[in-house]
């Protein structure tokens, strides 16, 4: 077992109720039968004690050793009431399931019984209980987890499961100017895709920057708004920034850190520092701008994925 | 006052400091709730342009900042920062609120400036960013 397992197990016995996982349906006795009654049905269930019920009242508990010492002194035929142990550790119902263990596992007990406030009898814990609930909740986190990664497994498997000599997906996203309150939506769509496509932390972080700065400048620069367009293949991601916007009057001047043509109000807002640009082209592999004036503008970024290609290993093209 | 000596961004020895820790050197309150107070903080940067943020932001580090519109909360989504603190007791809008809600970004408020916030968590030994590289000459 791994350092992992035994912390997932720790935390499950933290995180459970023992109402949760008791046995309620237990075979109990009446203070008022007798040690011979208590031997031929401990024999009978092939069970080692039974808790001692008066009406509903956990009173004692009462096991095959008692039954044995009792047949020592030649008492089978004497009441449970005196020969039960009436000091018995019992658990609430609302406690965790870590002091029905501490009980079971380092004190060594065979069963805990469960009571409520008023010490009402519910049921028993063992070992085996415990064990059985463990192993069930670990299978339903591990259960889970696999459909989780089975989403994952899909969404970057369309690269395999589709055949051509090039399978892109694109994704489309169109952008409002002037729309502040929802400027960066895009972006955030397509990080979430990125995640579900299975691409690499370290890209998907490059490409949302990149993004959220070209999505950023449809919203301030552009009077028409704009369309983002994600094209994804096995092996690279392109990103193009559309509009039909005012245009740029001077591309090679845009392009220089620091240069800005961001009313104040955007300013306020902590844009428009003429970052934007620099800060896509640092992000993307390949960056291209074209621009003119009165037409529209078209931004156009690359990022490779080198080893991180998506889809199965096996050659593109190709199905393993 | 809670004191972490010297801390490395990188070292996975020293003391991380936590969400709680934070808390109390900022005496902040969480506005916005995702992950636990366990939450590890391993650094933290300040900027009240979004465009450095952008630049300069790293996965897993404290923003602390005095804009409190939306577009902090979505920039903070972008850059990979999971923590967001205002300064100087101001109050975002619902907006801003929200967005942190569906975006799984923490929010505290804190009633000290941003110099003296800032101070107070590096004194601490909430370590930065360091020397910022500046690539190609461009910026």
């Amino acid at each position: 077992m791994t350092v992992i397992d035994i912390t997932k197990v720790q935390e499950l016995t933290y995180s459970t109720r023992v109402e949760a996982v008791m046995s309620s349906d237990v075979i109990v006795v009446s203070p008022n039968a007798s040690l011979e009654e208590v031997k031929r049905l401990l024999l009978a269930k092939h069970i080692s004690g039974v808790p001692v019920v008066d009406g509903e009242l956990l009173v004692g508990m009462i096991s095959m050793s008692d039954v044995m010492e009792s047949m020592e002194k030649g008492k089978l035929n004497s009441l449970v009431r005196d020969m039960m142990t009436t000091e018995v550790k019992s658990v609430s119902k609302d406690s965790y399931l870590i002091e029905a263990v501490n009980y079971l596992g380092i004190k060594g007990f065979a069963r805990i019984p469960v009571v409520d406030q008023e010490g009402k009898f519910l049921g028993i814990v063992t070992p085996g209980i415990v064990m059985g609930s463990l192993l069930h909740e670990m299978d339903v986190k591990y259960q889970q987890k696999e459909a989780e990664k089975l989403q994952t497994y899909r969404a970057s498997h369309i690269f395999d499961d589709m055949t051509s000599d090039g399978t892109s997906l694109v994704l489309r996203f169109m952008v409002n100017d002037h729309d502040f309150s929802n400027a960066g939506k895009a972006s955030s769509t397509i990080k979430k895709s990125l995640q579900r496509l299975g691409v690499a932390p370290g890209i998907v972080r490059r490409v949302c920057v990149a993004v959220y700065e070209a999505e950023m400048n449809l919203v301030i620069h552009t009077d028409v708004g704009g369309e983002i367009i994600v094209d994804v293949r096995r092996d690279r991601l392109k990103v193009s920034a559309v509009d039909h916007g005012p245009g740029i009057e001077d591309v090679e001047r845009v392009l220089q850190p620091g240069y800005s043509t961001a009313p104040q109000w955007i300013r306020d807002m902590g844009f428009g520092a003429g970052m934007g640009l620099a800060n896509i082209r640092r992000c993307s592999d390949v960056m291209t701008l074209m621009s003119e004036a009165g037409t529209g503008t078209r931004l156009e970024t690359l990022f490779r994925f080198g080893e991180h290609a998506l889809g199965s290993p096996a050659a593109p093209g190709k199905r393993s | 006052m809670v004191k972490y000596a010297a801390l490395s961004i990188n070292s996975p020895f020293g003391d991380r400091m936590k969400l709680r820790d934070i808390l109390e050197i900022l005496s902040a309150r969480v506005l916005v709730e995702h992950q636990g107070l366990d939450g590890e903080i391993p650094m933290a940067g300040a900027a009240d342009l979004m465009s450095d943020v952008l630049a300069f932001g790293s996965e897993g580090m404290m923003l602390m900042t005095g804009l409190t519109n939306p577009q902090v909360v979505r920039t903070a989504e972008m850059a990979g920062i999971n923590v967001v603190v205002f300064v100087r007791d101001k109050t975002p809008p619902p907006e801003t609120v929200e967005l942190a809600k569906d975006s799984g970004i923490t929010i505290l408020i804190t009633r000290y400036t941003m110099y003296e916030a800032c101070g107070r968590l590096y004194q601490a030994g909430l370590p930065g960013l360091g020397p910022v590289k500046i690539e190609n000459d461009t910026w």
